[in-house]
């Protein structure tokens, strides 16, 4: 039988590492065919090189039953191969449509013709049961919005064999719901899916075969059917991986976090977190559910002093840090791990070890006087990388060149590291694998036992289930209600999320 | 051959220099159809700048404000600023160089000369400060504002010399000795080229800016907002403040640039009808160098190096000088287009396999 796309014996290096050895990946017709691996383990890597971004050293691509000799992304266009990528290509000031076509540009009589362009989008994105709005700016549009334009720009190419990478990482659960529809009418049509993600419940849901692969190397494929999430883990960690709950007594003290009454407006002057209280102790970790755009973001954001406060106070350790500088709020203990690594995390630039003294670069022993001690740095750097485990071949290596998941840990090593009163945790298990989730839970269960408070902001629910002490539920800008894990379920959240208090309650009633 | 193309720092490097081949290839084609001989062209230029003492000392000498100007463009880069206004920066810096040389004459030698190159570096820094000051405030964009200031450095010059230190021959008085940089030693030396002490002060100007951003927290600061304002900020830098601060900087290396034409070259300053260029081609160097001090200090010798040998180009060869800007213009097209290059790169790369 022939596959549609098939991979044999791939290898590619990069200096000091070698991302893909010998792997072999088989792709049936009308299949969707999970990519499943450590963080670093290699499968954006493979992916690029099927998609002609990177060359292989050695190794042969077949698409259709044809060898084919990949070299740029055009050529793979052209056979049919799409890409989404774990971070999306897009221009913010252009449209959908606009962004579309961007490479392909239709032409009447030498001109663009937006016209008949922006009627294909709308035929393609119907029959894909695709909803976008063809004349948005990227900018002014949702995340998940933004990845069905990437989806979109693959099909408006001709594309029937679909690579996703990690497409699910970013999205809310009912964003990933709508995805896992588009992706079942895709192959129904006859396309073929390629998908990574590091969800094992979603392998087990939508997948029909899935390859794993370790440290670049291939450890096998295997029928979804005749698998189980636990086998899965361990295949591609190769060890027993045990998901961490929270289950050391709840022994709250002192009010670490208090926020009062507190207003903070969006640029078009709308309140966007009204009028909200909140507070969080020592030794517990605060879970925030809550439908992306209610006012997590912004809340974090005035917490940490990146944003505004237009009304109420926030108070640390009893001492008011409204309104400070971020710098002052960070030396008064608060650490934080950014919803969006490569915009607020990091210096995609600057090596690793220069990412890890981002806040404490001028504080000894990195520096004195205003002079850089770059031995300092890169001795912490170090044994920071050692003690995460973050994979990368140096200290000296650009941030840019780790994976993903390993640029996440990077900053959660150098937040935990200056071991914060308050710790806020925004999304810090997106897009790891289950091993590096495990290490982050402990992590952060560690700092809850050594009675810091942590603030967890996270649209997995089983995340919020089982890590938080408390949950706090945020609607419209306010904390609508405050549950105990044990307590509740994902239907009453899911009920609080959308706003409907009095249902909740009297679904409640019905459970206890 | 696989190393070389695996090693990135390598590969960067290598875009200046294969511009550079291209531009002068490009050049030797334009010599060719235009019936000039472009070995000797070439010849005369290596032979005059490498061999006559005359023409090293002028190449020294002119490589000297390029290094300066060149730093500042790209000290100002690294933080992700394009300070265009290096021009009119350098203008004010050799205006009050000359100017605190004359006014305080009486001062001893050293105290007058550094005072003078201090203050020429603070006026450029007050240069580079107003644009930074203009973006960090209010927004507006650097190149505009540093564009504006050029010409209002090119015009307030011209009248404080018309005004306040005019004499004959549409120029300031020359400075005293005491604040002059020229050396009766380096001119021997050199069978009476222009050459002065300023060459030490650009090289010790090279060396602040590699340590200033490479070895200091300021420095780290700077570049961190260079490559990402947002994380930056949320670090705790403020992001506001390194803008104003690079730019300062920025402008002092230039104000200094114009301090060594002012206190060494000329000795004093012409009414100036236009733009002299220096600034301008300080932007060429800083991207020929790749934004590093080193780099700046090797693509000031290129351009200095082709400017005086252009010279003796056209007395050997009878190449017109014309032509040297027009391998100029060449060399920096190819180094803008680098990315041309890189990808030439990349495929040879994989035609090589
Ligand atoms: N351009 C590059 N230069 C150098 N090293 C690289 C580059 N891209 C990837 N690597 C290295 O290759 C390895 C594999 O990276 P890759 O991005 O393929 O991992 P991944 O499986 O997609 O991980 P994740 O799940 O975290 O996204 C990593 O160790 C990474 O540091
Ligand atoms: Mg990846």
């Amino acid at each position: 039988m022939s596959y549609v796309i098939e991979m044999r014996n791939i290898r590619k290096e990069f200096p000091g590492i070698v991302a893909n050895d010998d792997i072999t990946l088989q792709v049936n017709k009308g299949e969707i065919h999970a990519l499943l691996g450590e963080n670093g383990a290699g499968k954006s890597t493979l992916m690029n090189v099927l998609f002609g971004l990177y060359q292989p050293e050695k190794g042969d691509i077949r698409v259709k039953g044809k060898k084919v000799n990949i070299t740029d992304p055009n050529i793979a266009n052209s056979l049919g191969i799409g890409m989404v990528h774990q971070h999306f290509m897009l221009i913010d000031k252009f449209t959908v449509t606009e962004n579309i076509i961007l490479g392909s540009e239709p032409t009447l009589g030498g001109k663009l013709d937006l016209k008949h362009a922006g009627k294909q989008v709308m035929k393609l994105s119907e029959q894909y049961g695709l909803d976008v709005k063809p004349n948005k700016k990227i900018e002014d549009i949702s995340v998940g919005m933004q990845q069905r334009v990437e989806i979109l720009k693959t099909l408006y190419r001709g594309a029937d064999i679909l690579i996703f990478d990690e497409p699910t990482a970013v999205l809310t659960p009912l964003e990933v719901k709508e995805l896992t529809k588009i992706m079942k009418l895709l192959v129904k049509e006859g396309k073929s899916i390629i998908l990574i993600t590091h969800k094992l419940k979603e392998i087990m849901e939508i997948c029909d075969r899935c390859t794993v692969i370790r440290r670049g190397k291939g450890i096998g494929t295997v029928e979804v059917k005749d698998t189980n999430p636990d086998q899965l883990a361990s295949m591609m960690v190769g060890r027993q991986v045990n998901t961490k709950v929270n289950d050391e007594p709840y022994k709250p003290n002192g009010d670490v976090l208090i926020v009062d009454n507190l207003t903070v407006v969006d640029s078009r002057k709308v309140p966007v977190v009204d009028q909200l209280n909140l507070t969080v102790k020592g030794g517990e970790i605060l879970g925030i559910a809550g439908v992306d755009g209610n006012g997590q973001t912004e809340l974090i954001e005035a917490i940490s002093g990146l944003r505004k406060v237009k009304k109420g106070s926030i108070t640390l350790n009893q001492k008011e840090i409204t309104n400070l500088s971020p710098r002052k709020i960070t030396e008064k203990g608060v650490g934080h791990i950014p919803e969006d690594r490569h915009k607020h995390g990091l210096v995609l630039d600057f090596s690793v070890g220069e990412n890890i003294v981002l806040q404490t670069y001028y504080q000894k022993p990195q520096a004195t006087a205003g002079y850089l001690h770059y031995n300092n740095i890169y001795q912490k750097a170090k044994s920071l990388i050692k003690e995460y485990d973050v994979r990368t071949p140096d200290a000296y290596t650009p941030a840019r060149a780790l994976s993903g998941g390993n640029q996440q840990k990077a900053i959660i090593a150098r937040e935990i590291d200056r071991s914060p009163d308050l710790l806020i945790a925004a999304q810090p298990t997106r897009g790891l694998d289950v091993g590096a989730i495990e290490f982050i839970h402990n992590k952060l269960i560690e700092e809850r036992k050594q009675g810091k408070a942590v603030l967890l902001v996270s649209f997995e629910l089983d995340e919020i289930l089982n890590l938080s002490d408390r949950i706090a539920v945020i609607y419209e800008g306010r904390i609508i209600d405050i549950v105990t894990p044990s307590e509740t379920n994902e239907n009453e959240l899911g009920l609080l999320m959308a706003g409907q208090k009095e249902k909740a309650a009297v679904q409640r009633e019905e459970n206890f | 051959m696989k190393r070389i193309f695996n090693n990135n720092r390598l590969f960067s490097f290598l875009i200046p220099v294969i511009s550079v081949i291209l531009g002068l290839l490009a050049g030797a084609i334009i010599m060719l159809i235009t019936g000039y001989n472009p070995l000797l062209a070439y010849q005369s230029i290596i032979h005059s700048i490498f061999f006559e003492p005359y023409y090293s000392g002028e190449t020294i000498r002119a490589m000297i404000p390029l290094v300066l100007s060149g730093l500042a463009v790209a000290f100002a880069f690294r933080t992700g600023l394009f300070n265009i206004g290096v021009e009119g920066q350098l203008l004010v810096g050799w205006f009050t160089a000359v100017a605190v040389g004359i006014g305080f004459g009486d001062l001893p030698k050293a105290v007058l000369l550094p005072l003078a190159i201090i203050a020429a570096a603070l006026a450029g820094a007050i240069w580079g400060f107003v644009p930074g000051f203009l973006k960090a405030r209010f927004k507006v964009h650097e190149v505009i504002t540093t564009i504006m200031m050029n010409y209002i450095a090119l015009h307030v010059t011209n009248y404080l010399i018309r005004t306040y230190l005019y004499t004959q021959g549409e120029r300031t008085p020359s400075v005293p000795e005491s604040a002059s940089l020229s050396s009766k030693f380096l001119m021997d030396l050199t069978q009476g080229s222009r050459l002065h002490w300023g060459f030490i002060v650009a090289l010790i100007a090279a060396v602040i800016m590699w340590f200033i951003l490479w070895k200091t927290t300021k420095g780290y600061e700077l570049r961190s907002v260079g490559f990402n304002p947002n994380a930056s900020k949320y670090a705790g830098m403020n992001v506001n403040r390194n803008v104003i601060l690079s730019m300062a900087i920025s402008g002092a290396f230039a104000g200094v640039a114009g301090a060594m034409e002012g206190l060494g070259t000329y000795q004093y300053m012409t009414i100036n009808s236009t733009f002299i260029g220096i600034g301008f081609d300080g932007i060429a160097v800083a991207l020929l160098g790749l934004n590093t001090s080193i780099g700046v200090i090797f693509g000031a010798a290129l351009f200095a190096g082709l400017k005086i040998g252009s010279i003796s180009m056209q007395s050997i060869a009878g190449v017109p000088t014309d032509l040297v800007q027009i391998i100029i213009a060449l060399i920096i097209f190819f180094v803008a287009s680098s990315y041309l290059i890189r990808w030439l790169l990349v495929r040879l790369k994989k035609g090589g396999k």
